[in-house]
């Protein structure tokens, strides 16, 4: 059975450099790294030393509000460095691979028999729990709560982001048994999203509700998916999970193998030759980055696409939950009179003096440039039209502002994350930073009441 | 240059004069500025474009108002031309002379003094110059009569920046527009300089008691009063009549107002339902003069009686709608909210016009009292999306926590 949704409020950014539909595989990486910032809210604690050897996928460290959730190592090697920041927070484990590589083999349970229970503690112990995200919060998921339904986007339609109808391509078996384990740990459903003319691999899995999606950007956003097809209430918790970790998992319950191999679409405007690469969750970016060749010196690399990712460097490594690397040139130089006069090379959302609108389908090079100065909240009305949830945007995001916990729980903080005020941070015209202002609600509001 | 400035800008990067050095720096060049969190594109759309663009559409009523001045004058001295020309009667070197002796003084000072209000707060609080008095400096020049004395414009600046905006915390803080404040400063507090027949022609206020003192009443002034008015509605449309400098063009008005609705800047609801709302009013007069409850020596009879839709095209009502009540900091900021703020706005205006007994307009006090209201407004909108959601609650499923379980388990066996 599947419903459709049309998305009529958002935005597509255009941008040059989409990866071609080729994989070639990365060069092995020396190094592989796991950044602690990608698990948000989680206090590790070690249970390898530094310098001790670890098997690929066996774990590294546990949640320390939760000692059977384990992170474990995507490859084995020896755990060579632990760099540690401020207040000795644990930053990156940096672990220097084998030339053969080991696999922990863990005792699969029987998907058929195996109970909500054995499942859950089965992808606590191997490895497989991070990939599961919550709403509320945004953060990975509170085994011991039960969503009342789990949310997977097989739609991506942010900028220059990997297109899972082709990453996700004869992937049917490890996905199945992923939603068979899932559909055991909510008595809800498993709703999945994919784009209304696609070629998703998801058409062929049972047990889930299928939703077909159209419109722009942020169609593909699990968020909006969620509000548009069953939002979350005040004390009502969903899962998301994207669709390659569902991959992930669904080969850890086959196999009992943690497989860190993951397809990655390197793109922007940079890279001379955008395309799709093997590699492994940790690799160094470089081993791939110059096989595609870059145009200039200095760029910016981002860990996932433009809206949302973060920020790295050619020396840092590909992120747990990415599955795009993008490219995009700096934008650290003056303008002269760039307020004023037309502008015909970037995207706006006005007409004002700015003819973007008269080519929808132009693709655009971008670079990091903020176009403008941090000021108040001044223009109402704009992120309404990008903003399709039904959320009154600038309002909840002034609640987060002032730290409003009442208001920000009754306009709807528990619905959304950070992503999805992306694309109105990116129109924004006094240059607000959207996301980190919700990240800061959301947090608030889980230490204040979670 | 470029590099020069950059230079510049590291020197006097963390000292005082940094947020004056920073505008002028920025005013030039969009700043060398990069992301560092969320997004790494931006779109190219920031507030110096948006207040540019609500510039733009108001020049060609500043234009038109310079030429009015010297039309409006001329016309006062040696009458109306029979057969009007435009560039034979209206666009000439000595209408625009004048335009240029009376009304730029107004601008220099408008922006003058402004931004050196703002400059300053901006050195003492150490943030950057806002861009919000650029469409500010313009709108006040427009809405004033032609020859208020600059000292007076002064201090009214003085006060409606620092009063209306700054104490507030800058632009997108304040709670009343601060052009209107200006305005309705001016009208407080020098009543006989902003009303009467002689103030809305160059030297009418001189010439006063002389013989050759001239006048040139308003339309709404000569309604207020009963009288007759000279003007064909083709007067009224495309704005040869008297009235304060900026106002009078109903077509530029329109054009400016169109054109800020399509490049997206300003909220097209708030101009439509102000539009409604006005003919709504008007209507109800007109309904009340056509039922004859109205007796015809009542001092608001011709003003109630004066068709509905002309409301529009005299006075400031056009001008307002289109470039103070669209405001996006004092009006309304949900897009539910804008219907009512903006119906609000034209029916008070109109009813304001004809019972203020002391001043035949009522656009800016009606716009400043909405501004009070629209908090309020958005309050009820956002409201009903928070019902909305406790709704939705009602049926919200909530499993139990498995620790809970094993509590109530506990509990059960103690």
């Amino acid at each position: 059975m599947s419903k459709d949704i049309r998305i009529r409020k958002g935005l597509n950014i255009n941008l040059v450099g989409a990866a071609e539909q080729t994989i070639s595989k990365a060069v092995t990486s020396n190094v592989y790294a796991l950044n602690l910032d990608d698990f948000h809210g989680i206090t590790p604690k070690m249970l390898i030393k530094q310098g001790e050897e670890v098997k690929a996928g066996e774990p590294l460290f546990y949640n320390k509000n939760n000692e059977e959730m384990h992170f474990v190592s995507p490859v084995s090697g020896e755990l060579v460095e632990v760099v540690r920041g401020a207040r000795r927070k644990i930053l990156t484990l940096k672990i220097l691979a084998d030339k053969e590589q080991n696999y922990m083999i863990n005792k699969v349970p029987d998907l058929d028999e195996a109970d909500g229970e054995a499942i859950k503690s089965y992808l606590l112990q191997c490895g497989g729990w991070p990939f599961v995200k919550q709403r509320p919060y945004d953060v990975i998921a509170d085994p011991s709560v039960t969503p009342k339904a789990i949310f997977v986007s097989g739609y991506a339609t942010a900028p220059l982001a990997a297109d899972p109808d082709f990453i996700l391509n004869d992937k049917e078996q490890e996905i199945q048994a992923a939603v068979m384990a899932l559909s055991k740990l909510t008595p809800g459903k498993i709703h999945v999203t994919i784009g209304k003319s696609s070629r998703s691999a998801f058409n062929d899995i049972k047990g889930v509700e299928l939703h077909k999606i159209s419109g722009p950007h942020p169609a593909g956003l699990v968020g909006t998916q969620i509000n548009k097809i069953d939002p979350v209430n005040k004390g009502e918790t969903v899962w998301t999970i994207s669709p390659q970790d569902l991959v992930m998992m669904g080969e850890l319950l086959l196999t009992g193998k943690f497989n860190a191999e993951r397809i990655v679409a390197l793109a922007g405007s940079v890279i001379k030759e955008p395309k799709y690469y093997k590699t492994k969750i940790g690799a160094e970016i470089s081993t791939f980055l110059y096989a595609s060749g870059v145009k200039e010196d200095r760029f910016r690399l981002i860990n996932g696409d433009v809206l949302t990712g973060v920020k790295t460097h050619t020396e840092g490594h590909l992120g747990f939950y990415n599955n795009t690397v993008t490219a995009i040139p700096e934008g650290d130089d003056y303008e002269f009179f760039g307020w004023n006069k037309p502008v015909f090379n970037k995207i706006s959302s006005t007409r004002a003096l700015t003819f973007s609108w008269l080519q929808p389908n132009k693709k655009y090079d971008l670079d990091t440039n903020t176009n403008g100065e941090h000021r108040a909240f001044v223009v109402t009305g704009r992120y309404e039209e990008v903003f399709p949830l039904d959320i009154y945007p600038l309002q909840l995001l002034k609640a987060c502002m002032v730290k409003d916990l009442d208001e920000m729980e009754q306009l709807g903080l528990y619905e959304v994350a950070p992503e999805d005020f992306s694309l109105t941070e990116f129109i924004c015209i006094s240059k607000q930073p959207h996301q980190q202002i919700i990240r800061e609600g959301l947090d608030l509001l889980q230490k204040e009441l979670g | 240059m470029k590099e020069k400035l950059h230079q510049l800008k590291l020197k006097y990067q963390g000292k005082k004069m940094a947020p004056a050095f920073n505008a002028l720096h920025t005013f030039l060049y969009t700043p060398n500025e990069t992301t560092h969190s969320g997004s790494h594109v931006r779109a190219a759309d920031d507030l110096k474009r948006t207040m540019n663009t609500v510039i733009l559409a108001l020049v060609p009523c500043l234009l038109f108002g310079m030429f009015n001045a010297g039309y409006q004058h001329y016309s006062a001295i040696n009458g109306f031309p029979e057969n009007f020309s435009l560039f034979d009667h209206f666009l000439t070197w000595d209408n625009f002379l004048v335009g240029i002796t009376t009304v730029l003084p107004l601008v220099i000072v408008s922006y003058g003094v402004g931004l050196a209000i703002e400059f300053l707060f901006a050195v003492i609080k150490g943030h950057e110059v806002e861009e919000g008095y650029l469409v500010t400096g313009m709108l006040v020049p427009l809405i004033v009569p032609v020859d208020t004395p600059l000292w007076m414009l002064a201090i009214a600046v003085v006060f409606g920046v620092v009063i209306g905006k700054e104490v507030f915390g800058g632009t997108g803080m304040n709670i009343l527009n601060p052009a209107l404040t200006i305005r309705a400063f001016l009208f407080f507090a020098y009543p006989t300089w902003m009303s009467g027949d002689k103030v809305w022609v160059h030297e009418g206020v001189e010439r006063a008691g002389t013989a050759d003192a001239i006048s040139g009443e308003t339309v709404l002034g000569s309604l207020a009063q009963g009288s007759d008015y000279s003007y064909s509605l083709a007067d009224m449309f495309y704005g040869f009549i008297p009235g304060s400098v900026g106002e009078t063009s109903t077509l530029l008005i329109v054009l400016g107002g169109l054109f800020l609705i399509f490049s997206k800047i300003a909220s097209w609801r708030i101009m439509v339902s102000a539009v409604i709302g006005a003919l709504a009013m008007g209507l109800i007069f007109n309904g009340i003069v056509d039922a004859g409850w109205l007796p015809e020596y009542s001092k608001f009879y011709t003003l109630m009686s004066f068709p509905y839709w002309q409301h529009l095209l005299v006075g400031g009502l056009a001008f307002g709608i289109v470039f103070m009540a669209t405001d996006p900091v004092t009006g309304s900021q949900t897009n539910k909210g804008k219907w009512y703020y903006g119906f609000f706005i034209g029916f008070l205006s109109v009813m304001i016009r004809v019972f203020n007994p002391g001043y035949p307009e009522g656009v800016f006090l009606a716009i400043l009292l909405m501004n009070v209201f629209a908090p309020t407004i958005d309050h009820y909108v956002v409201r009903g999306n928070i019902k909305k959601r406790l709704k939705r609650f009602k049926t919200a499923t909530i499993y139990p926590k498995a620790s809970d379980a094993v509590d109530s388990l506990k509990t059960e066996t103690a």
